[in-house]
């Protein structure tokens, strides 16, 4: 069994992050009935016994003490952290996990990854090091964080190339919080793009996701629970409505949108975690979901995002499911994957379906999705027979579309309109280390790759006939 | 005289499982002493206390599937595996060939040589080994490949024959076609014979002739380890002189490896239904064995849909074969296995006709015939009919095209060539594989 480490930072990250821990924590539970710590809860957290010496570190297969999570929660701010620290989760970090300073980064990228990143440099490695070094067998990183921001953009990109600088064998994955056009940081665009480069020459794979993407769609489930048909209730333990039956009591705003992006990380592990007719291990979603190195953009989509109180699901709603995660309601950036070109995609079914549900649900929606012509059956899928809380099934669809080239091509737009007038780029320039160079390298690195999902996209009009075979002499 | 089982990969300690538990309970359950004493001592050794462990090397490089397994095993009651036959590894191969043949592969060796050492020295004498594994994904793929290079360096006049599982052509690894290329283009070289069951046709079996609703991957797994168990259990074959074959593997490879250019082998069992169904169901050997020949040369591989207006050309046409012309399909050798009650009067003319097969073997020679008078889990009739024939052409021609227009583009070489596998490999693969689908193509 492997363990990954959540490297979560600046505000938003280590709000997600919180969310994160508090699901986690309650979907063990709800599992684990018998106290014992096993292999799947060792994926995420250590099993410590204060009264051992030497650290106190418990094997698999006793009984929990003391959970610890695997995490390292850095922010430039106090806030943040001290409240998760004087919230139900303070049980859960160590004190030694933390990285924090006082006064923030001002929503300047370059603040965050030069100055910040710079100086805390040893200490971030020194932190990852300890983390890694609890863990038997160290599977992958999961770093979370925003875009739009100085501390979550910029220090999160550079813990980003510091972890492939100390643990190249170790995967990158990168939750990536994007702005949305409405974002009320004016510099969000900047920040972004410069952090855009980042992951894409040192990340194994990103998660974008919308924050509007988000609000929509917890809209869409209030609309539900007000709209409910007569005799329907909205199951209220449900992991993704609420954080109700998690640690933490009370709802605080963005604590809904928070816990989809949550469960997106739970649903991704969840067959590293628990077993299954048809495992799926993350090194095997960035094994086939990315097939050349830069363009491993990966669009979520979580259902669904409710259930109704019917215990007997038939199989109509089953396959409502998986019809579901290819709508553009679903997606968790504004995007519509069905208009354009599939390279991969992935789906990953919790709970009680069988490989010929799959099977049938895929040859159904087959003919309406476009797919690349050199991988037209390219599904990678995974059954997990453990469904989240609250649900009977599951299902996360992770694509590798070119639709994600809309995105990246609105955010261009937005960072020229500041660039061209050298809007407050002076904040940028006077910090030591930065070059009006890295703003340019970054706008073509961001160009480059919409280039290379626009020529992807070319192809989907025409028809590509199959390439000529290897002629063997008789 | 015993066979070493080599699990490998999710896949492969899967049906391997259910593959023990078949041939137990066929063992176990019948009422003819030879028939059982010889089966049990081929699959398993007896312990100190009177229990049946498998003769068995369970291997995967991330410990779920095999934990499973082996509890699974233990639950039955009837037999378990050994508790020390088995090796894992923390983290998977990721569904990345290269990563099962060039790192875990080479980085276990010797763990894994120290293991099947120890189960070959249980063994009073070796039969041969049947490594298990599916080729869309990393470890059963690769490790598994890496595996039976290592068997062949070891034991080399020991048989051995692979048994592959391939996926579903609609994909459940996207890199299946790249892993399985890479995957039978090695065999070739290392492998006595390779034995393939397709998951779209057992899938086809489980809806079709089971009737089951909701299939899941032990049905599909059953349904392979029934057809691998009526190939593998006890018979009397001609060469073994009115008491059960004591060399299952090497006749099997006498009879149907006859050319190093031909390995593929395909099964088919008849019948095949629901189990509520049999008791209301009687089976005569004509009816039985008309079919079963039918679907030999319409390259039906189960008994539904059978196409009845293929037959075989007339001798005096010129056959020449293009992969899209024609749906006869061209038998270089075949063996039938036949099961249970009055086989002895069983009719197999049809089988011996030179009309199905190439001209190179006379088709007495071309046919092998196995017996059983026992009945075969729970069929009082059964046949099994395993080919070296035609009948695996088109999926292997449709597997190697995918690749191919996938490597067109260089799509996830890069992952490969990561782990050491650079792209004159992949063409090599290609290549050794284009030269197989050729061979097959011309047969005539």
């Amino acid at each position: 069994m492997t363990q990954s480490v959540v490297v979560q930072v600046g505000q938003c990250g280590n709000q997600v992050g919180c969310r994160f821990w508090d699901l986690a924590l309650r979907e063990h539970a709800h599992v684990n009935k018998r106290g014992l710590y096993d292999e799947a809860l060792s994926s995420f957290f250590r099993n410590v016994d204060p009264r051992k010496s030497g650290g106190g570190a418990c094997y698999v297969g006793g009984r929990i003490q003391h959970l610890k999570a695997r995490a390292v929660l850095i922010d430039m701010e106090e806030g943040v952290v001290h409240g998760i620290l004087q919230g139900p989760l303070r049980e859960v970090f160590d004190s030694a996990q933390l990285l924090t300073d006082v006064s923030g980064s001002g929503n300047n990228w370059a603040v965050g990854n030069l100055t910040y990143g710079s100086a805390y440099r040893d200490s971030i490695v020194n932190k990852l090091r300890k983390a890694a070094e609890h863990c038997d067998c160290l599977q992958c990183f999961f770093l979370i964080h925003s875009m739009g921001g100085g501390t979550g953009s910029g220090l999160g990109t550079r813990v980003l190339s510091l972890l492939e600088e100390e643990f190249p064998d170790v995967c990158r994955i990168v939750t990536a919080m994007y702005p949305s056009a409405e974002d009320d940081v004016i510099t969000s665009p900047y920040n972004s793009v410069l952090a855009m480069r980042e992951l894409t020459e040192h990340a194994d794979c990103v998660l974008p996701v919308e924050n509007q993407s988000l609000v929509d769609i917890v809209n869409k489930i209030s609309l539900m629970s007000h709209n409910a048909k007569p005799g329907c209730v909205l199951k209220k333990e449900s992991t993704v409505t609420s954080g109700q039956g998690g640690v933490s009591p009370t709802e605080r705003p963005f604590d809904a949108m928070n816990n989809i992006v949550a469960n997106l990380l739970l649903n991704i592990t969840s067959s590293s975690r628990f077993e299954g007719s048809l495992n799926m291990d993350l090194n095997e979603i960035a094994m086939n979901l990315v097939p050349f190195p830069r363009l491993h953009y990966l669009v979520p989509s979580l259902t669904p995002l409710y259930t109704l109180a019917d215990v007997n699901i038939p199989t109509r709603r089953l396959d409502q499911m998986f019809s579901d995660a290819f709508s553009k309601e679903h997606q968790l950036i504004r995007a519509d994957p069905k208009h354009s070109l599939y390279l991969a995609c992935a789906l990953m079914v919790r709970g009680n379906v069988q490989v010929s549900d799959l099977r049938r649900n895929i040859e159904r929606l087959r003919p309406s999705l476009p797919f690349v012509s050199w991988n037209q059956e390219g599904w990678k899928t995974g059954l997990c027979s453990v469904p989240p809380v609250g649900h009977t099934h599951s299902l996360l669809a992770l694509a590798n579309n070119t639709c994600v080239k809309p995105t990246f091509m609105e955010l261009r737009e937005r960072f020229t309109k500041l660039y061209k007038k050298k809007a407050h780029l002076h904040h940028y320039l006077h910090i030591d280390g930065m070059e009006q160079s890295a703003f340019s390298e970054s706008l073509s690195s961001l160009s480059a790759l919409i280039e290379e999902y626009h020529h992807l996209d070319a192809t989907k009009a025409r028809l590509i006939p199959d390439a000529p075979r290897l002629s063997i002499a008789r | 005289m015993s066979v070493v089982t080599v699990q490998l990969g999710q896949c492969g300690n899967q049906v391997g499982q259910e593959l023990f538990d078949v041939i137990c309970s066929d063992a176990r359950d019948v009422h003819r002493k030879t028939y059982s004493t010889v089966s049990c001592e081929r699959f398993f050794r007896e312990t100190t206390q009177g229990d049946l462990e498998a003769r068995a090397v369970l291997i995967d490089m991330e410990p779920k599937v095999i934990n499973h397994s082996m509890s699974k095993a233990a639950k039955s009651g009837r037999w378990r595996y050994g508790e020390t036959s088995h090796f894992s590894q923390k983290q998977g191969s990721g569904n990345n060939w290269a990563n099962g043949y060039c790192v875990h592969g080479p980085r276990h060796r010797d763990a894994v040589e120290e293991l099947m050492r120890r189960e070959v020295e249980h063994c009073d004498m070796l039969a041969g080994f049947i490594p298990i594994m599916s080729v869309a994904g990393g470890t059963g793929s690769g490790v598994g490949t890496f595996v039976t290079q290592c068997l062949r360096d070891i034991y080399p006049s020991s048989f051995v024959l692979n048994h592959l599982t391939w996926p579903y052509g609609t994909g459940e690894v996207i890199v299946q076609n790249y892993n399985s290329v890479l995957t039978l283009a090695h065999l070739y070289q290392l492998s006595d014979a390779i034995l393939v069951h397709e998951n779209d046709i057992v899938h086809k079996i489980c809806s079709q002739l089971l009737k089951i609703k909701q299939i899941s991957f032990s049905d599909i797994n059953r349904v392979i380890a029934h057809q691998l168990g009526g190939v593998l259990q006890p018979t009397l074959t001609p060469a073994s002189c009115g008491a059960y074959s004591r060399h299952p593997v090497g006749e099997l490879m006498s009879a149907l490896a006859c050319h190093p250019e031909y390995k593929l082998l395909s099964v088919c069992t008849i019948p095949q239904m629901a189990s509520s169904s049999i008791p209301f169901s009687t089976f005569s050997w004509p009816a039985l064995l008309k079919h079963l020949r039918q679907m030999l040369i319409s390259n039906s591989k189960m008994e539904g849909g059978i196409d009845w207006q293929v037959c075989p050309p007339p001798a005096s046409a010129g056959r020449s074969r293009s992969l899209s012309a024609g749906s006869f399909n061209t038998s270089l050798a075949n063996l039938l296995i036949l099961r249970g009650k009055d086989v002895y009067s069983a009719e197999t003319g049809g089988f011996e006709d030179s009309a199905i097969y190439t001209s190179w073997l006379p088709p007495d020679e071309a046919l092998s015939l196995w017996k059983s008078p026992v009945p075969f889990n729970k069929y009082e009739k059964s046949a099994t009919l395993v080919s070296n024939s035609q009948a695996l052409l088109r999926p292997l021609d449709d597997m190697v095209r995918k690749a191919w227009n996938m490597f067109a583009s260089r799509a996830y070489i890069h992952q490969y060539v990561k782990f050491g596998i650079s792209e004159e490999d992949f063409l090599d693969s290609f290549t050794s594989l284009e030269q197989v689908i050729s061979s097959y193509s011309e047969l005539q």
